[in-house]
């Protein structure tokens, strides 16, 4: 289980204070896949990015499986079976796929392994083993294995931010069948960031962040008829890629 | 074979025994052991020190190895060594020179190899330097290579430097004659006040001769690295020229590009870059669970592989 107290995040800049995160909780209960979604720039990926431990919070606490983890680094949250699937996947000269994923598990994988994670995510795996992860890789497929390097692994929570980002609305489709079956068979607890309406039908539950404030938690039959009034202006819900 | 003297090969040119073909090893400034077979001759020089290697036209699938070891301080290595590769021959050339010093003085070995390369010839040319030992005493390589490509020949060549080496000057260049390919490909890491120079220069002489240059370094503690790489195009021809470095601690890197067209149909690229580790790639590495130091191992070795 995961518990966030009253955390807050803020910045210097040269106009004074600026409050990123603003006093947030919530409880993301074990075995549950939770959607985390709100306006662009409201700060759902800074509250990723606080429980991996990529920022460090300016205030309050991050509870996981009972253990305050506000103060362990990236390295020692990972190891407590946290992961994050980035939102802009970073680029490795030289580092082929299978590495990655291999370097993901904490193993050297077996290629049948390695295919099976990268035909989860539509790609065929005979044409990525050995690629390097470097710019030569589209958007949309270098974040297919980003998401593939989570599914390498068997998490007690799993964040992905915005997985829906830079991928092809018909491969997407496609991989909202297999993402939340992979997602539920590998980790304990899935949190993704996301703006999809199709990533959002797969909540059990849903978090509404606006204006680094929490603006409503609840199942997504209480959350998702009250989203389609309130963020039409930020939110398409029709699919717009929303980078 | 010494256990120090089969390390070495073993580092420089991944020999466990004896290769098998064509090989010559060279030991303190000495010849230690060498063997010739059918269709490639390895005879020692008369005027200068070292050998020339002769492989007969149409060889195919042969290999030769010629390793250098130095493992006493105070050696300072020359040697000329002529490689003579027959038309339509494709062969697969271990060079490299591994120093092990213990002492106070420095050691040196200087290769100056020549390659004449025949025409539709295929070479793979693999040059590994390493050093190790704890003494004072300087680890020096300063290779000179001069590659003489004949008509639709393809060269490719491998040069590698990863650890040990104090101070290396190297100087590579080639002609192509029309039809021709080159293909290097440098790969370097200095660390500590190691300090590294590579000028490549390349002569488009052929029609439709091509060349690519990659070199991916990386530069460490307070070492310094400089490059110099330039493609002339003398008539139809395309060249590649690709630096890439990343840079850490107090180390600086000099990437010097330079291209000249002598023709209007000379097509000639220089990419350079230098940059420092991004901090996205070690964070997705440390939320698998490794370290920051282990990360940037990751990366540094993948770079460089």
């Amino acid at each position: 289980m995961l518990e966030l107290k009253n955390v807050s995040f803020a910045v210097d800049t040269d106009s004074g204070n600026l409050e990123i995160i603003d006093d947030v909780s919530f409880t993301v209960r074990d075995d549950s896949f939770t959607v985390i979604t709100g306006p662009n720039g409201g700060g759902k990926s800074t509250i990723a990015k606080l429980i991996m431990g990529i920022e460090k919070p300016t205030s309050g606490k991050i509870i996981y499986n009972g253990e305050d983890i506000t103060d362990l680094s990236i390295t020692e949250r990972a190891k407590k079976g946290i992961g994050y699937a980035f939102q802009q996947p970073p680029r490795f000269k030289g580092l082929t796929v299978r590495r990655l994923l291999s370097l993901a598990a904490g193993s050297t994988l077996p290629e049948d392994e390695c295919c099976s994670y990268l035909t989860g995510v539509g790609l065929c795996s005979k044409d990525y083993l050995n690629r390097e992860m470097d710019v030569s890789l589209s958007g949309g497929e270098a974040k297919r294995i980003e998401i593939a390097t989570l599914m390498a692994r068997n998490l007690g929570l799993a964040i992905f931010d915005e997985p829906e980002a830079g991928i092809d609305l018909w491969s997407f489709s496609m991989l909202v069948k297999s993402f939340k079956t992979m997602s539920s068979d590998k980790h304990n607890s899935v949190i993704v960031i996301s703006h999809q309406e199709r990533i959002m039908s797969l909540a059990d539950e849903m978090i509404v962040i606006a204006d680094g404030k929490l603006k409503n938690q609840g199942t997504k039959e209480e959350i998702l008829p009250t989203l389609m009034g309130e963020f039409t202006q930020e939110c398409d819900f029709r699919g717009r890629d929303n980078k | 074979m010494e256990k120090l003297d089969s390390l070495l090969l073993q580092e420089i040119a991944g020999m466990h025994d004896i290769p098998m073909g064509a090989y010559n090893i060279r030991k303190n400034g000495e010849g230690l052991s060498r063997r010739s077979t059918a269709n490639i001759e390895i005879r020692p020089k008369t005027d200068n020190p070292g050998i020339d290697i002769i492989v007969a036209p149409g060889t195919v699938n042969e290999s030769v190895h010629i390793p250098v070891i130095i493992t006493e301080t105070g050696i300072d290595d020359l040697v000329y060594n002529d490689f003579y590769i027959g038309d339509g021959a494709d062969v697969l050339i271990v060079a490299g020179c591994g120093i092990h010093n213990s002492g106070d003085k420095k050691s040196q070995h200087d290769g100056i190899h020549t390659f004449h390369i025949g025409k539709n010839a295929s070479v793979k040319y693999v040059e590994k330097h390493y050093g190790e030992g704890d003494g004072l005493g300087e680890r020096i390589l300063n290779p000179v290579t001069v590659v003489e490509q004949g008509e639709g020949s393809v060269c490719e060549m491998e040069m590698v430097q990863i650890k040990g080496v104090d101070s290396t000057k190297r100087d590579t260049k080639a002609s192509l004659a029309a039809g021709a390919r080159l293909i290097v490909t440098e790969r370097l890491l200095t660390h500590g006040k190691q300090e590294a120079y590579s000028n490549i220069e390349v002569q488009l002489n052929g029609d439709d001769s091509s060349a690519q240059i990659v070199s991916r370094t990386v530069a460490k503690d307070n070492s310094k690295q400089v490059f110099y790489y330039n493609a002339v195009g003398n008539d139809k021809c395309r060249a590649h020229v690709q630096c890439d470095s990343i840079i850490m601690d107090k180390a600086t890197v000099s990437s010097i590009p330079g291209i000249t067209a002598n023709s209007a149909d000379a097509q000639i690229i220089h990419e350079a870059a230098i940059g420092r580790i991004n901090n996205d790639q070690l964070t997705k590495l440390m939320t698998f669970g490794l370290t920051e130091e282990e990360a940037e191992e990751v990366i540094i070795s993948g770079f460089l592989k």
